[in-house]
């Protein structure tokens, strides 16, 4: 695949030779199809942010650039601030990476290096199958169990160690922020497992063979495996937050929707997508509904810079270890 | 690969179908022949008993096919604005800045009634909680904190409440509920009325936020310590328990199907001509003091005579026949007094500067 990058021919040219009549008529009316179908999807993009932002011009005016450090949210009165909202999507999604990163890359390892296939197989299998169930549940559940078991078992002790910290203070509820972060953690396990499985899979096992060969325990073999596979692991990641930034439902039902930013993981909080759900049926005057637009607005460029600093890093990383590796 | 010629013959067929079947369909819409579609759209709370009412007008009056979507009752405000439906349907009266962006006359006709309902979930409590109305605003306005809190006490001498903080849940989705419960607090409430007011989706003072009746009631199931609103429809289908609220007159009353149609004949002396009135903290010993109207909508002049007729006779069935599903349903019907006023807001529906009735 990669290789074949180096020979690509330039868009003037790929458009030329695919509108001659020389060569097969049938690879001519393949390709133009399948460069339609790949344009399509760049102008749904391109059109969706453009619809977005003329929709939010209203806002774009009325608050300027004040709309991204407002911090209260108060339609009645018409003020509108986005910074909880931001804070509350970034919060979340940063602790369900946390959670989630450790559980998928364990799961992968088991699956790929460890469990015979007899057990592989119904694993993969359950995992995959939690990816399927619809967020809706996943939220019923966070309210009827997870929230529940949080209160009673796992907040009581973290305020009780570590209330020291400004992260596990204030009342317990099970409805807030940690709350939001665990479900979003076990919504993007199966996405992140699966995808790190597919990779791992795909190392090649001479490199296994040749650390075994070299006296690698199989803790050793497994890193050597890891390190391999980084690029791809990275890509997982990035997929899963992708996922835990918009998710809605799920979240929504546990987080608690109230628009303030505190240093609390116990306390409620709102994320963009949350509030956008909430309000946007009955956002009835044009400012408000302007207002919620331009929530989803922000909602894309906080995937979009998220996506590309997560790249960039990616791509350090993996430059940083291939060079380690050829020093070592 | 070639498609054999009995495949081919068969997709033939299948499109030939396809194309006779949207052929009558298209005939079937364009000729209309005596049957009226009406189309309404609005406020999600009397949804149930509107498809109730649809289905057996329907049955008695063949020609007429109704159409309602809940959409929420802003949604009907707007749409009815926007021309795009026949009728609109809100829990609150339309304002008057919302009258002043329509295009025509709006006739507002009240079709029944329906309350909030405090639920709440504190343990070691065993028999229904009472609330004085400001001992209720001050929880929501946070200056209440604690369930043993004195004033509580008052209403409830001998109840065994416990000294944990008190978590409020309110609705993080814009709605009716919401405007009723925060237009009683309004009144009861002038630092209420001062720092939240009324309305559909107000700033709230802390609490928790829960999207929908059923996440309200969820999170009050789960969470000790917690009190919430919902509708008392639905606090009734789901057995939750419910506190008795104190009215004008004095009383702690229980919410009752009664208890709210008594509010409406309560508030009957303030009631505008045009129907449009809030009913809670109404006068009566045995109100239900958090109860309100839920309004259907319409242009007082109707473009198109056959569906302004329709309309006309199905309000008519409604609030007379109609009436007569609400207990069931549980929503309160409407009070004699009202259903007469809401009559004379019928006939005044015309076509072309002819009445309809």
């Amino acid at each position: 695949m990669r290789e074949a990058g180096g020979r690509r021919p330039s868009l003037n040219s790929f458009i030329k030779s695919a509108l001659s009549p020389t060569g097969n008529l049938g690879d001519s009316v393949f390709r133009l199809l399948m460069f339609a179908v790949a344009a399509l999807m760049v102008i749904f993009v391109v059109g969706m942010i453009l619809a977005l932002a003329s929709h939010s011009l209203p806002s774009l005016r009325g608050f300027g650039f004040g709309f991204l450090t407002g911090t209260e949210w108060d339609p009645p009165k018409t003020i509108f601030g986005a910074l909880p909202f931001i804070y509350g999507t970034l919060a979340s999604s940063l602790i369900a990476l946390v959670i989630s990163v450790p559980l998928s890359l364990g799961v992968a390892v088991f699956l790929v290096e460890q469990a015979p296939s007899w057990l592989a197989r119904p694993v993969t299998f359950l995992v995959e199958l939690l990816a399927a169930i619809p967020s809706v549940v996943y939220g019923l559940w966070g309210i009827f169990v997870l929230a529940p078991i949080l209160r009673e078992h796992v907040e009581p002790p973290l305020a009780r160690w570590f209330g020291s910290l400004p992260l596990f203070r204030g009342p317990i509820t099970g409805i807030g922020l940690l709350t939001g972060g665990v479900i979003l953690a076990i919504m993007i396990t199966p996405i992140i497992s699966a995808v790190v499985r597919d990779v791992l899979a795909a190392v090649p096992n001479t490199q296994r063979e040749a650390a075994l060969a070299l006296g690698a325990t199989k803790w050793e073999t497994t890193q050597v495996v890891l390190v391999n596979g980084a690029p791809g692991i990275a890509g997982a990641i990035i997929l899963g937050l992708g996922r835990a930034i918009g998710e809605t439902m799920a979240v929504t039902m546990v987080i608690g929707n109230r628009p303030e930013i505190s240093l609390s993981l116990f306390h409620p909080s709102y994320t963009l997508a949350s509030v956008i759900a909430n309000e946007f049926t009955e956002a009835t005057d044009d400012i408000y509904l302007s207002s919620l637009i331009e929530l989803g607005l922000i909602l894309f460029l906080v995937t979009f810079v998220v996506n590309a600093i997560a790249r960039v890093l990616v791509w350090r990383v993996t430059r940083t270890s291939a060079a380690a590796g050829l020093a070592a | 690969m070639r498609l054999s010629n009995m495949s081919l013959r068969v997709f033939a067929f299948f499109i030939v179908a396809v194309l006779i079947a949207i052929a009558a369909l298209a005939c079937n819409g364009n000729k209309g022949g005596g049957t009226v579609k009406l189309q309404g759209a609005g406020a999600t709370f009397p949804n149930p008993l509107y498809q109730k009412w649809i289905s057996e007008f329907s049955k008695a009056t063949p020609s007429v096919q109704i159409d309602y979507q809940s959409i929420g009752s802003g949604g009907g405000i707007k749409q009815l604005q926007a021309q795009t439906v026949d009728f609109g349907a809100s829990d609150a009266p339309m304002t008057e800045e919302e009258l002043k962006a329509s295009p025509g006359p709006v006739v507002h006709i009240p079709t029944v009634l329906g309350a909030v309902v405090i639920t709440y979930n504190v343990p070691g409590v065993s028999s229904a909680l009472r609330f004085s109305p400001e001992v209720l605003a001050d929880i929501y306005l946070g200056k209440i904190t604690k369930w043993n809190d004195a004033r509580i006490h008052a209403d409830n001498p001998g109840a065994n409440l416990p000294a944990n903080d008190i978590s409020t849940v309110h609705r993080s989705d814009s709605s009716g509920t919401t405007f009723v419960f925060t237009d009683y607090f309004s009144k009861v409430s002038s630092e209420w009325k001062e720092k939240v007011g009324a309305n559909k989706m107000p700033k709230w003072i802390g609490g928790i936020g829960a999207k929908g009746n059923e996440g309200v009631t969820g999170q009050v199931k789960n969470t000790p310590n917690t009190i919430g609103y919902v509708e008392l429809a639905y606090a009734v289908q789901n057995k939750l328990p419910v506190a008795l609220i104190k009215n004008k007159a004095g009383n702690f009353v229980e919410p009752t199907i009664d208890g709210v149609t008594a509010a409406a004949a309560g508030a009957i002396a303030t009631t505008p001509e045009d129907l449009r009135v809030s009913i809670t903290d109404a006068d009566g010993a045995t109100v239900y003091p958090i109860s309100s109207y839920t309004y259907v909508l319409a242009y007082q002049d109707q473009k198109d005579a056959a569906k302004g007729k329709a309309l006309v006779d199905f309000l008519w069935w409604g609030i007379h026949d109609g009436e007569n599903f609400a207990k069931d349903l549980q929503y309160a019907p409407l009070p004699a007094e009202i259903v007469k006023r809401a009559e004379a807001k019928i006939n005044s529906f015309t076509s072309g500067g002819k009445p309809l009735r």
